[in-house]
Order: C-alpha cells, then sequence, then structure tokens
C-alpha cells in the first residue's frame, strides 16, 4: 500500500437543507480496498457518487490522482462505478455491454474484441457473449457489469452494494471473486455495502459512517477489536454496552463502576469520575459460578440461542440488563436459572468515550 | 377445476369480444365485400363481382390524391416527432408534480370539440380576420394572405390535432427509461451526445414508434380537417372517402379506398411488432 489515489477534503453534500455529508476527510490509498460501511442514509452512496461525479460536492474538494475533479464530467474521470442494480443496457448484448467503454473511445475493431474476449474469461462467462442482459441470472449480470467497468483499466473501481441483489450463498462466493479479483488486478476498490458481515470479509481498510460522517476509519480488526464509538461497537458484529464511572485508575487497567456491579478494562486517557461506555464482544465474555477477582458482575442464565456454528447465552443482570456471551458448545453445566458471574480478561473489553450530548441522545433512542 | 375457470373468462373477455366482433369484424369483412362489387346506376349497390373499383384506384387523379394524403401525413408525423419528442424529453425530466400539470395541458385540446376548434382557426385565419390584420398592420405583407382552403393549413391543423398522440407514448417510453442507464454510459465514457444516440433513442424507439401509428394512421384517414380548413376542395383519402360514401354515392370505390388503408395501416403495425421485439442496435 503506498500512496494516496483519492482524496476528500472537507467534503460536505446537502439536499436542500438535509446535510447529507458532512465535513468528510478520507484517502484512499492506491491499490486497497476500501468499504465505506454504514446504515442506509449515513451518505456512504452520495460519498461514491460525488467521486464518480454523478452528484457535486457543496462544499470540499475531491481529487483523483493529485488531480482536482471537480470541473469534469462522469465521462472525464479515470474511474468506474459498478452499479447497485447492474445498470446494464438492456438492448444490448454481453459483449456488446462489454465492449461499451471501448467503443465509445473508438478503440480499433480487432483490439475490442480480444480485450472483451479476455474480460469475458476472467468473470468466466465465455459462452454467453450473444445474450442478453435479460437471459442472465443476477450472479451473471453481475459479472457483465464487473467486466463492464475493469475493460476499461480504471484507476479507482466504485462499487455500490454490488451483491445487494444477490441471495446469500451467492453473495458469499462473489465476495471471495472479487476480492482475489482486486488483488490480481492490483486496482482500488472502494466498496459502499451495509453489511458488515462483507466488509469485514473484504476490507483492506473499513470506514464506518453514521448521519453524513466516518466514525471510524481502520481495519476490519481494528474496527472490530477497538470500536472507538458507541456506534462503530453496537453496528459491527455483536456487542455488549455497559455504562459506567471511572471507579479507580490500575497501572493501565481501570476500574468501572455500573448499575450491573463493577468491572474492569484496560485502556488510558480517561480520568477518576470520568463516564464512558465499556464494549465486550460475546465470544470474549467468560462464566464462573463463583465471583472472580476483580469482576461484580452477577447474572442469572436466561435461555440458549442456537445459532449453528455457536450457542449463545443469554444472560440478566441485577440492573435488567441483558448480556450475552457464545461458545462453540454449549456448557452442560450451566442451566436457565443458575446464577453466574461474568468476567472477561480486561485487554478484551474497550473502552469508549462518551460521545457529545446529541449523539448519546440519539443512541438511547435506538 | 377447468370449468371452473372457464365461466370468469367468459365474464371478463365475452362481451367485448362478442361486441368487437358485431361492431366492428363483421362491418369490416362487409367493406371487402362492398369493394369487390358493383355501382348500380341509381347510386346503390349491386352484387355483381368486379375488380372496378380497384382499376379505378390506378387513375393518376386517385393516385395524386393517395400520395399528397401519404405526403401530408408523413409531413404531419415528421413535425409532431419533431416537436414533440424534445417536449416529452422535457417533461419526463420534471419532477412528477410537474410533469403531471403539463400532461393535462396537452390534453385540454381533447375537451374541446373538433369542429368547433376547426371553426375558430377559419374565423382568425380568414382574409379579413385577427392574423391577417396583424400581419398587413406589422407591415409584414401588403396584401391578405389566403391562407383558407390551403394545403398549408391543413397540415398545420393536422400537425396540432395530432401533436398530444405523438407526446404522451413517447412521455412514457421516456419517463420509464432507467436513469442509472444514462449514468453508467456517462461512466463509461460517453458524453451527452453519444449516450444519447446509444442508449436515449435506442431505448425510447418504441414509444417512437407508438406515435408514429398513432399520428400517421389518423392522418391518412382523417377528413374533418381537410373539410374543415381544406374547404372541401383540398382532396385526401379522408374526404375522398366520405364523399364516396355521401354524395357521390359510390360505395364500391369507397370501399376499395377503405381497403387500401387498412393495408397501409395493417403494414405499418406488423413493422411495429417487428420492431419493438427486436428493438436491438449494433454498437460494434
Amino acid at each position: 500500500m503506498s500512496d494516496s489515489i483519492v482524496s476528500l477534503q472537507g467534503v460536505y453534500k446537502r439536499f436542500g437543507k438535509n446535510t447529507v455529508v458532512r465535513d468528510m476527510n478520507l484517502e484512499i490509498l492506491e491499490g486497497e480496498f476500501l468499504t465505506l460501511l454504514g446504515p442506509s442514509g449515513c451518505g456512504k452512496t452520495t460519498t461514491l457518487r460525488m467521486i464518480a461525479g454523478f452528484e457535486e460536492t457543496s462544499a470540499g474538494s475531491i481529487t483523483v490522482q493529485g488531480e482536482s475533479v471537480e470541473n469534469k464530467e462522469p465521462y472525464q474521470r479515470d474511474v468506474n462505478t459498478v452499479f447497485q442494480n447492474y445498470a446494464l443496457f438492456p438492448h444490448m448484448t454481453v459483449f456488446n455491454n462489454v465492449a461499451y467503454g471501448l467503443t465509445i473511445r473508438k478503440v480499433p475493431k480487432a483490439e475490442i474484441a480480444s480485450r472483451v474476449a479476455d474480460m469475458i474469461d476472467l468473470v468466466q462467462l465465455k459462452g454467453y457473449e450473444d445474450r442478453k442482459p435479460d437471459e442472465l441470472s443476477g450472479g451473471q449480470k453481475q459479472r457483465v457489469a464487473i467486466a463492464r467497468a475493469l475493460i476499461n483499466n480504471p484507476k479507482v473501481l466504485l462499487l455500490d452494494e454490488p451483491l445487494g441483489a444477490l441471495d446469500l450463498k451467492l453473495r458469499k462466493q462473489m465476495q471471495v471473486e472479487l476480492k482475489r479479483l482486486q488483488k490480481r488486478l492490483g486496482i482500488t476498490f472502494v466498496y459502499v455495502t451495509h453489511d458488515q458481515e462483507e466488509a469485514l470479509t473484504m476490507s483492506d481498510r473499513i470506514a464506518v459512517m453514521r448521519e453524513g460522517v466516518i466514525e471510524q476509519l481502520g481495519t476490519p480488526t481494528d474496527i472490530y477489536d477497538y470500536p472507538g464509538t458507541r456506534f462503530v461497537a453496537g453496528f459491527i458484529g455483536e456487542s455488549n454496552l455497559f455504562d459506567g464511572v471511572v471507579e479507580e485508575l490500575l497501572d493501565g487497567l481501570m476500574r468501572i463502576r455500573t448499575k450491573a456491579g463493577s468491572l474492569l478494562v484496560q485502556g488510558e486517557g480517561f480520568a477518576l469520575g470520568e463516564q464512558l461506555h465499556v464494549s465486550i464482544r460475546p465470544e470474549y465474555v467468560e462464566v464462573a459460578k463463583e465471583p472472580v477477582d476483580g469482576f461484580d458482575i452477577q447474572g442469572r442464565v436466561k435461555d440458549f440461542i442456537y445459532m449453528g456454528t455457536v450457542v449463545k447465552t443469554a444472560v440478566d443482570l441485577k440492573d435488567g440488563q441483558e448480556i450475552k456471551y457464545s461458545r462453540f458448545e454449549q456448557d452442560q453445566s450451566i442451566q436457565p436459572g443458575d446464577t453466574v458471574y461474568l468476567s472477561w480478561k480486561p485487554s478484551r473489553a474497550v473502552a469508549i468515550k462518551m460521545g457529545t450530548e446529541a449523539e448519546e441522545r440519539y443512541e438511547e433512542e435506538k | 377445476m377447468k370449468k371452473k375457470n372457464r365461466l370468469p373468462a367468459l365474464a371478463m373477455a365475452g362481451p367485448v369480444s362478442v361486441w368487437m366482433i358485431l361492431f366492428v369484424t363483421i362491418p369490416m369483412f362487409f367493406i371487402i365485400f362492398i369493394s369487390f362489387m358493383s355501382r348500380g346506376i341509381f347510386g346503390d349497390v349491386v352484387y355483381d363481382p368486379s375488380m372496378e373499383s380497384y382499376l379505378t384506384l390506378l387513375d393518376s387523379t386517385y393516385f395524386n390524391v393517395i400520395s399528397k394524403s401519404l405526403k401530408v401525413a408523413a409531413f404531419t408525423t415528421l413535425a409532431c416527432l419533431g416537436l414533440g419528442y424534445p417536449f416529452a424529453y422535457y417533461i419526463a425530466k420534471r419532477p412528477k408534480d410537474q410533469a403531471a400539470k403539463y400532461i393535462t395541458l396537452i390534453m385540454i385540446p381533447f375537451w374541446t370539440n373538433t369542429l368547433m376548434r376547426l371553426n375558430s382557426w377559419l374565423l382568425l385565419f380568414q382574409t379579413s380576420g385577427p392574423v391577417n390584420n396583424f400581419l398587413q398592420n406589422s407591415g409584414i405583407t401588403d396584401a391578405p394572405v389566403r391562407f383558407v382552403y390551403t394545403d398549408e393549413l391543413v397540415a398545420l391543423g393536422m400537425v396540432t390535432s395530432m401533436l398530444p398522440f405523438a407526446v404522451l407514448p413517447m412521455y412514457s417510453s421516456i419517463e420509464k427509461l432507467n436513469k442509472s442507464l444514462l449514468e453508467a454510459s456517462a461512466d463509461l465514457g460517453a458524453d451527452a451526445k453519444t449516450t444519447f444516440q446509444k442508449i436515449t433513442l435506442p431505448l425510447t424507439f418504441p414509444g417512437i414508434f407508438s406515435a408514429i401509428i398513432l399520428v400517421f394512421i389518423p392522418s391518412l384517414g382523417v377528413y374533418t380537417v381537410p373539410d374543415m380548413l381544406g374547404g372541401g376542395k383540398v382532396l385526401y383519402i379522408g374526404n375522398i372517402i366520405k364523399n364516396q360514401f355521401g354524395m357521390i354515392r359510390n360505395w364500391p370505390l369507397g370501399a376499395a379506398l377503405s381497403c387500401l388503408l387498412i393495408a397501409i395501416t395493417g403494414l405499418l403495425i406488423f413493422l411495429y411488432t417487428r420492431f419493438t421485439s427486436i428493438e436491438e442496435m449494433e454498437v460494434v
């Protein structure tokens, strides 16, 4: 990974009174697979469309390879897009769809024929050249859309929820294929999705967005293991969240007082008496029948939820909060109604700063 | 099971089918039948098979009328497409509520009586009418211009009355056009003009062809416009047919002319079904 290829600086997008993207700063690196991840309406697609040139920025600047694209029409930009619903030209064959970009550039016919053949090979659609889009399955349409974009050798490929319309199995398969394709071609992919699992599987880096703002930017591991905000902790994977106050600072560890009892978490930069959130993933929660040193979180086992690969256990805490922990196999010694003591390695839990009042209220409402 | 399904189908499609057979199919066959009969001395139909009516059509008088009718219909169609497509495109790109208002405006001519509208044209365009007064007062012309009872005014009247039929189908096909296809084309390097040629035009072609059919066929057969604005002196297929069945009372000839119209119409519809099922254009 090297230089920045797309750069967004202080980008805003407003539709009337509605601000969809606010003060976005993002450096997309050459050759990386970057995912814009967030719930619908978070501004991820709008961001992509601004890079492609379908939407103008309301403020700020976007550069591609160091060059401002402000005054460039979509057809003048060295980026290509794979659209959400493929947007294949229905009146053209697969061959002509893939060849479209080259035809427009008046590439010689012989060269078009060989490049289209290569591209159709690459996306494994040999034999489908003469079909029309409505004679293809969803997965095949998706491949045509990718081939049609890639044949132009774009500097950056923008993908707008490209797998959204496919069924689960096909989606999983295409995720792997897309990732391999990206590695092989070394093209920068900017990928928009609301599916956190997809983002974790495919991305080199993920930008988690909410309400037009990047909440956190980092590798999938960073985002998953060290969520920076309460929103990220809740949106990516499953998290148990505690609200509490720093009661004691112990050399890199903190003792936190919560309504459910006191607990330990690793973390720095917090002051005594500061309010915070603590996030712990279900797979890191440990269960014992006896109290554990440093923890005072007692609960009653409610029920088991079988998920296929893991079994989740729901535990009711004394303040009414429900905590889930997951195991690959069910522990037969623990039954619903049992009293258990929960704990974890303090390094596995994440201390999260309180957001602004507005953010906190927003989260509460959810 | 099968019996159960048959009754609703019969109830739904039956009445219209019977109606159409009684009042369209049978009369049409009757017209075809009459066209092969001969005319009696008193203007009645004599059931004596003859090709005479069709041979008469080959006469240069009729040939000229037919070719002039085709020309005027073609002109009307082209003018309606040329004026209608940009307008249809414009309203298709407006927000939905605005587009609905434009569509309503386009429909207004349907709410007024055709004869009344055409009569008002005669008043406006007559030698001492407002249009001529304006032209003379503003010094554009010295003497009154003869508008009424000319081919030009007939053509103008035809375009005016046919324009809505051109705009509506073209509007609906442009409006259906998926916006992301245009974006995809731009994304792949096509400028606005190329996108129009390669994407918009081919994909809205069904609408254009519907417009051609909806304008050309009535333009060919219409007799109110040439009768009123042409004063009956300017002859087209439409008013000739009307005259054969009316004043002149040569039903077989009128029927033969009608059959000719049916044949032209049938050919166009045949072409339409061919084109819309293929509706493809080579790119490479």
